[in-house]
């Protein structure tokens, strides 16, 4: 198996990570940056490379192309803590595993959706709010498909504007916050951030044509001749949209997988760090979404802060502390206006899976109290995805914390775990 | 694995179109854009869903990034691939257990 050492290895190529290698990458020491998709750029920035969206993305990429010293690898997943200050990844890209060493850490892993179990979530068809942006970022064509956008969180305005830009039906954007929230929500942007108020005008007079229903969530899905029918509720009527495909996500949960293996402390499921991005343990820096869900502008300037610590230019970095913590203040009470409401504990019906690797409905679980529980006695959260599904759901429904993390963080295949070990005569024993 | 009837093939016309790609899904060409992932070429062929779970109920991609495991091939061999985390490439083959 390959060694590789690198002064800073950084986890994760979205705007955080970006942020944190072209920084580091100034002072002139050696960076890599690691990430499982096929290309840098994050969910956000997804596809976005050689054809960006945005005037920021626009500048990103080309700092990029700038930086030296860095190396973006890509196709590449950290599976387990090898040693001290060591990784082990898998490398699908070259077909191997390798030690990776560094000097300092960053983990700028992002977030992933929260998904909530509704009767009918698992048909074809049903997909994540940002997983079918990502899809139709990917190449997914869904040109003239009728789709219903549902759940919450600010996210969904922005998938809805995305896919109709991509030729797409909007029938419906279902948001499950209250309007006084979502008022709420819009009035502190128009004061404290004018220009992300700005962006939500714009996407919402982009979807002028599609109804935005306030305070409603979907309950139920079905399959009929015509595509999907999903049922939604206001809490007291019901009535139900027809669509070809259904995004349905309910915000966004930090991925603080890695930090919790490495051992890192963390709080409300967020990486807890001080002021210069540093985690509990000394060399490990996280930044973005995985320190709590703030957005593009903040992980870019905590991916900033963290590479400059990371490579010991701290005055560069204080002068970028006053921004970071304005958004970070800022982002903390966003997060409360899209609050998920109690009766979305109560949309799983018995039959409901909640575990749709291992196909664990809702009935099996309820009544068993922890995630170590569920695991031991009904294979909830055992199969492939490990829990990165219905962990985050399980935390929700039942206030279950123990979602338990453990080496190889991605399922990987035995033959390239024992060959690699094997076959190379220094690592025989 | 790719045959070497079927290489012989994509070898013969690869260059018709240089945006494209050809996969080989179960065994029929798949003319695919260039820099599109697996999962979004099965999509755009109309495949909704290419996977039984372990109870045997129809399963397609749902997360679009590489948690979820719902949109998993067989891709050149390798069973159990994330086909939303691969690109396509000329020749790759892509075994659905069923398609629909």
């Amino acid at each position: 198996m390959e060694d590789f050492t690198f002064d800073v290895v950084i986890v994760g190529a979205g705007p955080a990570g970006i942020g944190a290698a072209v920084t580091a990458s100034r002072s002139g020491k050696s960076v890599a940056v690691l990430d499982d998709n096929v290309d840098i750029g994050g969910q956000i920035w997804r596809g976005e490379r050689t054809r960006p969206l945005t005037r920021e993305a626009q500048h990103w990429f080309d700092e990029v192309r700038r930086a030296r010293n860095v190396q973006w690898w890509c196709e590449c997943a950290v599976l387990g803590v090898e040693g001290p200050k060591q990784l082990l990844v898998h490398d699908r890209s070259r077909q191997q595993l390798c030690r990776i060493n560094y000097q300092s850490l960053i983990l700028a892993t992002g977030a992933v959706e929260l998904f909530l179990p509704i009767s009918g979530w698992t048909l074809p068809g049903v997909f994540g709010a940002g997983g079918l942006q990502a899809l139709a970022k990917s190449g997914y064509s869904v040109c003239d498909k009728r789709v219903i956008v549902a759940g919450s969180g600010p996210l969904l305005l922005a998938v809805a504007a995305y896919l109709q830009s991509r030729g797409a039906q909007l029938m419906l954007v279902a948001e499950q916050a209250p309007w006084s929230r979502v008022y709420g929500y819009a009035l502190h942007l128009l004061v404290y951030q004018y220009t992300k108020f700005r962006h939500g005008v714009s996407l919402r007079r982009t979807l002028r044509k599609t109804p935005y229903r306030v305070g409603c969530w979907p309950v139920r899905i079905r399959s009929t001749e015509n595509g999907l029918q999903v049922i939604f509720t206001d809490g007291v009527k019901y009535f139900s949209e027809s669509c070809d495909l259904l995004a349905c996500g309910f915000g966004l949960v930090p991925n603080t997988e890695l930090a919790q293996l490495i051992g890192c402390r963390l709080e409300q499921d967020r990486l807890v760090v001080n002021r210069r991005q540093e985690s509990s343990i000394s060399g490990v820096y996280g930044a973005g979404e995985v320190c709590g869900i703030a957005g593009v502008e903040t992980a870019l300037v905590e991916g900033q802060i963290a590479g400059y610590h990371a490579v010991g230019q701290d005055r560069t970095a204080q002068r970028l502390y006053r921004r970071r913590d304005r958004l970070r203040r800022f982002a903390d009470r966003l997060q409360k206006s899209f609050a998920l409401r109690d009766e979305l504990r109560r949309v799983p019906e018995p039959d409901t899976i909640v575990c749709r690797c291992e196909d664990v409905t809702f009935d099996q679980v309820r009544d068993l109290g922890s995630c170590r529980a569920a695991r031991l006695m009904a294979r909830c959260g055992m199969g492939p995805c490990q829990g990165r599904v219905c962990g985050p759901a399980l935390r929700f429904l039942f206030d279950w914390k123990d979602r338990s993390v453990r080496p190889p963080l991605l399922p990987t295949p035995a033959g390239v775990l024992c060959e690699e070990y094997v076959s190379d005569p220094r690592d025989s024993p | 694995m790719v045959t070497q009837e079927q290489q012989a093939v994509t070898e013969q016309t690869p260059s018709e179109d240089i945006d494209k790609v050809c996969l080989w899904v179960n065994g029929k060409p798949l003319h695919v854009a260039r820099g599109v992932t697996v999962a979004a070429a099965l999509l755009n062929a109309r495949h909704l869903a290419w996977r039984r779970s372990v109870s045997n109920t129809p399963r397609g991609p749902f997360c679009g990034m590489g948690i979820c495991f719902e949109c998993c091939a067989t891709v050149d061999g390798q069973e159990r691939v994330r086909t939303c985390q691969v690109l396509c490439r000329d020749g790759m083959s892509v075994q659905l257990e069923e398609s629909r």
